[in-house]
């Protein structure tokens, strides 16, 4: 069976500052995998690197048995299957709620602006925000911004979904809607890669935790374990500064 | 004496601050307004108005000032405004762009033509035939004019634009390649969009200078239907010996100038309040 994600002794650097120090690391198919970690851990560039928004310094990405380290893959042709969601959530500022799920069916899929409306209401329906189609990202709460931008990478019906901490910018009461909509499209069997510091969520709807520190994966396992039971020093103590932060 | 407060002191001895402010501001009126009157007092009135402001002389520059020259001043301003713009923009990406000799071109046109003054290029321009024997700029004495203009007003358009590109967050490059769209795609239906958004502004504030540049088109030497506002004043003063059409050349302009200026301010006071 394909992996639907497989990174190989994956290597980061920003200049000399090495910030992933050889992942290995798989997503199968219909998974949600949440990844945690302090700050500076590294896992927001694990997952930019998925789709080379980041370049890795070597070791190699399989996205769905398509190696997309590769130098003769066509990214942009890799990139339209994979849905990205960005912790500032990265609206275009310029178009309405839908023409931001629409404007890359047109031009990236080359959907006809009939098709993609139809689509775009569909998957902003979805996420909540069907009443929104004509206002600006500007005018709207971030929950509603960050719904309408898990609709845009929907729109472009991906078979997998990455989210770069999307609830970290939020005000905490909007937390829930999009968390909501991510337990959803989860329980819909989507693959889903996740950088979060939602622990409750991870707990309930991820099937598989990932603990990062300092450049490495730490700790892999099913959530239960995890979190729930951490066998090394270093999860302990990240749990603990989380779940805890009074102490 | 030495057990009292200090604080209650100072106040009744020396002037208080806001009283030496209104004093101070009363000598300034006064000095102001003696001048003023020296002004009208000792200037003389008449003969400046018969040479600045004579209103036979004025009336002979209608209608053309009208027909002739602000439409000609508009021809130029518009035509290379729109040159400035579209060479602006691409000197603009060029001068962001990865590859090093695209930044390199970009860069040297950049300082050549801000650091030149615009007569200069005006001048050179009026050579051309002599340098390439049979090249002639389309559009006769308006092409030429135009090119001028827009040569010089690409150079700083091009820094506008740049500003404008560098404005976008990169969260929405991001945000369009993962969406699948390529890097030229991305910029085009998702940077430059705002970017023109963003410098609306500053490129108003452009084509205020290069509607008073286009004076410059005096030094190509053109003359009849091509004249703009300022030939024509200039022209029209020789022919009477009088300096009234200057004037009326310089409302003219102000005419124009003021209330693009005044939209400039209002859509920079509009960007700052939305986003």
């Amino acid at each position: 069976m394909t992996h639907a994600i497989e990174l190989q002794d994956l290597h980061k650097y920003f200049g000399k500052n090495e910030v992933l120090k050889g992942i290995d690391m798989t997503v199968e198919p219909g998974q949600v995998v949440c990844v945690i970690g302090p700050s500076g851990s590294g896992k927001s560039t694990l997952l930019r690197c998925v789709n080379l928004l980041e370049q890795p310094t070597y070791g190699k990405v399989f996205v769905q048995g398509v190696e997309v380290t590769d130098p003769d893959v066509d990214i942009d042709a890799v990139r339209r299957h994979i849905g990205m969601v960005f912790q500032q959530f990265n609206l275009f500022p310029h178009m309405t709620a839908l023409q931001n799920v629409m404007i890359a069916q047109q031009r990236v899929l080359r959907r006809s602006k009939r098709e993609a409306e139809v689509i775009a209401r569909e998957n902003l329906d979805k996420v909540g925000v069907g009443a929104k189609c004509d206002a600006l990202p500007g005018q709207l709460s971030g929950g509603q911004q960050q719904r309408v931008a898990i609709a845009r990478a929907l729109a472009m019906s991906p078979g997998l979904m990455l989210f770069d901490e999307p609830t970290s910018a939020l005000d905490p009461e909007l937390v829930g809607d999009v968390l909501t909509v991510m337990r959803k499209l989860a329980e819909e069997g989507m693959t889903m890669l996740v950088v979060t510091h939602e622990m409750g969520f991870a707990r309930e709807v991820a099937d598989r935790v990932v603990f990062m520190d300092g450049g490495v994966v730490v700790e892999d396992g099913p959530p239960a374990q995890v979190i729930g039971d951490p066998q090394q020093e270093r999860t302990r103590a990240f749990l603990h500064r989380v779940l805890h932060p009074e102490d | 004496m030495a057990d009292q407060p200090k604080t209650a002191e100072p106040a009744r001895a020396r002037l208080s601050p806001r009283k030496k402010q209104r004093i101070s501001r009363a000598v300034q009126y006064v000095v102001l307004a003696a001048a003023l009157v020296a002004v009208v007092l000792y200037a003389d009135w008449g003969s400046l108005a018969e040479n600045f402001a004579k209103p036979e002389v004025a009336s002979e520059a209608l209608p053309e000032l009208f027909t002739v020259a602000l439409r000609n001043t508009i021809i130029y301003a518009v035509g290379g405004f729109v040159f400035s713009f579209v060479l602006g923009l691409l000197l603009a990406l060029m001068r962001l762009s990865q590859v090093r000799p695209y930044r390199w071109i970009a860069i040297l046109y950049i300082e050549i033509f801000r650091g030149l003054p615009a007569l200069l290029i005006f001048l050179m321009i009026t050579f051309l035939p002599l340098a390439l024997p049979g090249f002639e700029v389309p559009g006769g004495t308006y092409g030429q004019g135009i090119l001028g203009l827009g040569l010089v007003g690409a150079a700083y358009q091009a820094e506008v634009f740049r500003a404008g590109l560098q404005a976008v967050p990169k969260g929405q490059v991001e945000a369009a390649r993962s969406l699948g769209m390529s890097a030229s795609r991305a910029q085009l239906t998702v940077v430059i969009p705002q970017a023109i958004r963003m410098v609306i502004p500053p490129t108003t504030n452009q084509f205020v200078a290069l509607l008073k540049d286009s004076s410059l088109v005096l030094f190509l030497g053109v003359s009849g239907e091509y004249v703009e506002l300022a030939k024509f004043g200039n022209d029209l003063a020789s022919q009477y010996a009088n300096a009234t059409p200057i004037m009326v050349a310089g409302v003219t302009y102000l005419i124009v100038t003021i209330p693009l200026g005044y939209l400039a301010s209002r859509l920079e006071g509009r960007k700052g309040r939305n986003r």
